[in-house]
């Protein structure tokens, strides 16, 4: 089973709790997380290192770069994930 | 053919004393801020530095390792004469040539000992205090200085933001003695030389590069399971340390390397946060420093792990002295 874009979300959301003290109600897709939740470039990495552990994708410094919204990550774990 | 006689070596192994120096110069970010645009708000948010401390034109990585071994020394009971081995560990010093622990040696009087430098970048003083250990219970040694010294601030471009916040100067050190029991565990220690891009100095007249973001990551995801396995193969659980003590890299690295270990009831080491990174003299600075402000109690168990360029890590369990 794919993960949905809900899962996702969810799965995030719990990350960046843990990583950034960030209020999972407030990780929606369209917030950034540089300008709007306030995490900055190591935290995107922790962030991106959790994600690897929670959904198996791999999320490497040269694409990490691009992912700016909430929205970004879960369309490339979409993209990756091996379980669709 | 028969087998050659070999020397008796003690059972096990133990830190006598510890000490530590660090230059007078304080340099502060906002004294930084002068120079580089950078502020003391963003250098403490991603590193967790507020102050460092950075030797004079004159003071040499020796001149440190002195000031740091002659303290242990002291601290330890023994004198100059009962120590047969001076490791250095160090990746800094103003030339390759000669080394720096035959000359700490001969300025704290310690005669004709066994004396070799180690490089193992930040990882050095693990590196160095396994192999005291080692020596010890071979046989090679009876009694053993260890002493990270570094003077990062002389291959450090004080025009390069990324780095020039990051880098300290100063020295710790221990001696290593035999012992009935084992106090100094298991090391585990390893390499990773396929990545030995990501932090170096190219050159004699090169300054320190490093890949923050990928050091970063490679710190934060393959240390965790290193410093477990020290516990393991010490007998040590991660709840039972009474510190944590890793390689003051960056104050973020160094919470989540404890945050993954696991280690409930350790003080973890944030020495970083007023004496920068200094490379491998961070680990024996920052216990000589928790140890003198009574933090931890003698013989309760620390683990330490050094990981840094090459990249290169090395971790145990110690008893603290």
């Amino acid at each position: 089973m794919a993960l949905s874009e809900q899962e996702i979300l969810k799965g995030l959301g719990e990350i960046i709790e843990e990583i950034a003290g960030v209020e999972p109600s407030e990780v929606t897709p369209d917030k950034s997380f540089v300008d709007d939740l306030d995490i900055d470039s190591l935290s995107m990495v922790e962030i991106a290192v959790a994600a690897q552990d929670k959904f198996g994708v791999e999320i490497p410094d040269d694409e990490l770069k691009n992912l700016k919204t909430v929205k970004d990550v879960i369309v490339y774990v979409q993209s990756k994930d091996v379980s669709a | 053919m028969t087998s050659f006689q070999l020397p008796t070596g003690a059972p096990g192994a133990r830190i006598l004393a510890f000490g530590h120096y660090q230059p007078s110069n304080v340099v502060t970010n906002d004294d930084l801020a002068k120079t580089v645009e950078t502020n003391d708000e963003w250098i403490q948010s991603r590193v967790g530095i507020k102050q460092r401390r950075i030797a004079g034109p004159e003071e040499s990585v020796v001149d440190m390792a002195v000031q740091a071994g002659g303290k242990a020394l002291a601290a330890s009971g023994l004198s100059p004469e009962d120590i047969d081995l001076v490791i250095v560990a160090t990746c800094t010093q103003e030339a390759q040539i000669p080394n720096a622990s035959a000359s700490v040696a001969d300025r704290l009087g310690i005669v004709a000992p066994g004396a070799y430098d180690v490089n193992a970048a930040c990882a050095g003083f693990c590196y160095a205090l396994s192999s005291a250990a080692d020596a010890v219970r071979a046989g090679s040694a009876r009694n053993v200085l260890v002493v990270g010294s570094e003077k990062l601030s002389q291959w450090v471009d004080w025009t390069d933001r990324s780095t020039c916040i990051i880098f300290a100067d100063g020295a710790g050190a221990a001696v290593v003695s035999g012992s009935d029991d084992a106090a100094i565990g298991p090391v585990v220690w390893g390499s990773a030389g396929n990545q030995a891009d990501r932090i170096f100095i190219k050159d004699r007249t090169g300054f320190l590069y490093q890949e923050g973001q990928a050091v970063f990551r490679w710190a934060t995801t393959a240390l965790h399971p290193i410093a477990k396995e020290a516990c393991e193969r010490a007998g040590v659980a991660p709840s039972d340390l009474a510190a944590f003590i890793p390689h003051q890299a960056n104050l973020r690295i160094v919470e989540a390397i404890a945050r993954k270990l696991k280690a409930e009831n350790a003080i973890v080491a944030d020495d970083i946060v007023n004496a920068g990174n200094t490379s491998a003299a961070s680990i024996p600075l920052a216990l000589s420093r928790m140890i003198e402000r009574g933090d931890v109690p003698s013989g309760a168990p620390a683990l330490l792990i050094g990981f840094g360029a090459g990249m290169t890590y090395a971790a145990q369990v110690v008893r603290i002295p």
